[in-house]
């Protein structure tokens, strides 16, 4: 099990803060690849890779990073902090 | 180093004289507050900022320690709110202490330019009662680039 979490607009599209789910996907990529099957929210919300980041374990990720130690990604849009 | 991410007002100048008066033989303290915009306009209605608990700690710190690392800095503050936050107030602040001014400026500016696209906080504008998620300005990312 791997817990999702969603920020900012990705939140309000998805239409919820997080998730746990099971996954056999083993990067970053292949994990959204499975979420664009979902359903049509989830294939809108990750259409754009240049559109959002990830973080996996509160870390900034790439998205051909390895998931098989992560129990938590995050997904969110560019951050606006300052 | 104090971090501090805070739904709470802060006042700058209590912030200012708290961190200088722990400091010894130091040469330059600079700071930056950044403040929301709009008070005077009648659109701007109030921001929300959303961060990502416990990542926005841990990044800020990793943010700070490398400033250290590249700047001969005595100490530094960093100070961040989120939730609502109404035209007027003060949304963060940055203060750095050095021997000499170089340091402490080109250390602030590096917290600033990371603080706002590598510290996960996401501002929402609302205008005359919508609604609408800041967008990241693409300099903002290479801006870091004159820092690698």
């Amino acid at each position: 099990m791997v817990d999702l979490i969603y920020f900012s607009w990705i939140r309000e599209r998805i239409g919820k803060s997080g998730e746990s789910i099971e996954t056999s996907a083993t990067t970053v990529l292949e994990l959204i690849e499975e979420l664009k099957k979902k359903d049509i929210r989830y294939s809108e919300v990750f259409s754009d890779l240049g559109s959002f980041r990830v973080a996996i374990n509160q870390e900034l990720a790439d998205f051909d990073a390895s998931i098989v130690e992560a129990t938590e990604i995050a997904f969110f849009p560019p951050m606006t902090g300052g | 180093m104090r971090i501090s991410v805070q739904n709470e007002f802060f006042d700058f100048s209590t912030e200012i004289k708290n961190f200088s008066a722990t400091l010894e033989n130091i040469g330059a303290l600079v700071t930056f507050t950044g403040i929301v915009r709009g008070q005077k306009s009648q659109t701007l209605d109030y921001m929300v900022i959303e961060h990502y608990p416990g990542m926005t700690e841990k990044q800020i710190h990793l943010i700070v320690e490398e400033a250290f690392k590249r700047w001969k800095i005595s100490d530094a503050l960093v100070i961040h709110r989120y939730g609502k936050l109404d035209p007027g107030e003060p949304i963060m602040m940055v203060a750095t202490a050095a021997e000499h001014r170089i340091e402490a400026f080109e250390a602030a500016e590096y917290l600033m330019d990371y603080l706002k696209s590598k510290a996960p906080f996401w501002k929402k504008e609302v205008l005359n009662g919508e609604e609408n998620w800041v967008q990241s300005a693409s300099e903002d990312e290479t801006a870091l680039s004159r820092w690698q």
